[in-house]
């Protein structure tokens, strides 16, 4: 059984649909790299799996013991958040509160999972920083370490390097790899960079005109892949 | 200074005073801690449409009151669910509403405002001093100087409900705050705790209508809130500064009200004003002193 199947999905809101008959599954470990042009409905993918919006029609089940609200998620950034005045420790619990229910305070043991995740991320020394004082890079970072206290399996990252630095980006990439390598975390990451997706992924879905789903080879080797790659790689 | 003093006593020894008081001070207190959330949510502009919103509830309670005969133990009974429902429809924040954030805030803002003069013009209900009321409605009336023990209470209680809810629920509020996608994705049920927002910033906003009338309540939420940002790191400590800051703001805005003679709500808003620019220096200073 596989931790994430979608089969025949139909996505779109408001009536219009984005992408049609989408069929692909995630297995535990796998590292998956969704690629394609904008507007091709990466983000409505993302924003289904993730329960966030209905799918037209089709299913996404997920299996394995993973729950649909045990993904942890790494959004983009929004405005509010670019001045926010909390705590990167503040931030960091938060990942647990969906697992709280009614309970109004986090407990001893999930401060110490925090701690453990902060540690895995390498922010240890921005605990107490104010999240608003902080490096584009540096934030990512906190929001990833939130997302892991979110899920124990899967972590979900949408455009996770946009608008950092090269140096930056490769940094966040390794601790990514890192995440999956080593502590066999499950990553579906959106990403417009062929290099790095052809680079660290495991599987491809390359969603637009042309659907593709399969592991990094069959993609490298398949017609929309080489056409893909060429197309974007050179600017990556 | 003799005169100063013997005013002073002179209205402390009024129970009234003492009365309006603690109401003011219980009203700053919780209207600062919500007004942290609703500034970072960008809705800092809520206070004063809502406000709006319960002045022309208030409106049609008289005017229907005047027209049916019939005569309401209380206002609130017309008031407060209106300015509830509004509070629901302003913070729905979910994709589909078609008119966004600020502008669907202005224009139930102006709107109710109208209608509210409208009718009151058309109708003319009890009193004739038409200006007069609108007047007492929009920048609080004297009201808060006649409160009796029974509202004290009532203030006290809700005050104490209000309190409770926000402490059990801080956590679930920064996180709604913060990243309300990832709030929602990750099982949290980001629509429950909107509405009881909701419910509770109307409710909030309809008890401090008496006290600094509707325009001047949006500086009861969002000025102690945007000083405690200043020079406050995390969300914890700008909530608690919020809190001290708008209390002690309230306290010493009414002393100097009932020592100076000036309107209650437009004293207590100035000093907040001038603590904003005290905090806001003390920021920039701050910051200059580590670069």
């Amino acid at each position: 059984m596989a931790l994430l199947t979608c089969t025949n999905l139909c996505l779109g809101y408001d009536g219009n649909e984005i992408v049609h008959d989408l069929n692909f599954c995630v297995s535990a470990g796998d590292y998956l790299c969704i690629v394609g042009e904008n507007g091709s409905g990466k983000s409505t993918l993302m924003k289904t799996i993730l329960g966030l919006l209905p799918p037209m029609s089709g299913s996404v089940v997920t299996g394995d013991g993973l729950k649909q609200n045990e993904i942890g998620y790494l959004p983009q950034q929004t405005a509010i958040q670019k001045d926010f005045p909390a705590s990167v420790r503040e931030i960091v619990y938060s990942g647990f509160q969906g697992k709280n229910g009614l309970r109004p305070f986090y407990s001893a043991r999930q401060k110490q999972i925090a701690a453990e995740n902060i540690r895995k991320i390498g922010i240890e020394a921005l605990t107490n920083r104010c999240y608003r004082e902080l490096s584009g890079g540096q934030q990512q970072r906190v929001l990833l370490a939130r997302a892991l206290c979110a899920t124990e399996k899967m972590l979900l990252l949408d455009e996770p390097a946009a608008g950092l630095d090269p140096k930056v980006t490769a940094e966040l990439y390794r601790i990514i790899d890192d995440l999956n390598q080593r502590y066999g975390i499950t990553v579906i990451m959106i990403s417009h960079d062929i290099d790095a997706a052809m680079r660290y992924a495991t599987h491809i879905l390359h969603i637009g005109k042309q659907v593709f789903f399969g592991s990094k080879q069959e993609f490298e080797n398949s017609e929309t892949g080489s056409r893909f790659i060429s197309l974007t790689g050179g600017d990556a | 200074m003799e005169t100063l003093i013997s005013r002073l006593t002179a209205s402390f020894g009024m129970i009234n005073a003492w009365y309006a008081m603690i109401v003011g001070v219980l009203i700053a207190l919780i209207a600062a801690l919500l007004g942290v959330t609703l500034v970072l949510k960008r809705f800092s502009y809520i206070g004063d449409g809502l406000s709006h919103v319960a002045f022309g509830a208030l409106t049609v309670s008289a005017v229907l009151q005047m027209l049916f005969h019939f005569q309401l133990p209380d206002d609130m009974i017309i008031v407060l669910p209106i300015t509830v429902i509004a509070a629901i429809l302003l913070l729905r924040t979910g994709q589909n509403t078609k008119i966004k954030g600020d502008a669907a805030v202005a224009m139930i803002s102006v709107g109710a405002l109208a209608i509210g003069y409208l009718l009151m013009n058309i109708f003319k209900p009890k009193s004739s001093n038409v200006s007069g009321d609108v007047c007492s409605t929009l920048f609080g009336s004297v009201s808060i100087l006649t409160l009796e023990l029974k509202d004290v209470i009532v203030c006290g209680v809700l005050t104490l409900i209000i309190l409770t809810v926000f402490i059990l629920f801080y956590n679930k509020i920064f996180s709604i705050t913060f990243d309300e996608d990832f709030a929602k994705a990750t099982g949290t049920n980001a629509a429950a705790y909107n509405l009881l927002l909701s419910v509770i910033i109307a409710v909030i906003i309809v008890m401090a209508m008496d006290l600094v009338g509707s325009l001047l309540i949006s500086a009861l939420v969002i000025f102690p809130a945007l000083s405690a940002m200043r020079v406050c790191k995390s969300f914890k400590s700008v909530t608690v500064c919020a809190g001290i800051t708008s209390v002690c703001c309230a306290f010493s805005g009414m002393l100097l009200a009932i020592v100076a003679g000036t309107p209650v709500g437009s004293t207590i808003v100035a000093v907040d004003l001038v603590v904003f620019i005290i905090f806001t220096l003390i920021g920039i200073i701050k910051k200059g002193a580590k670069a």
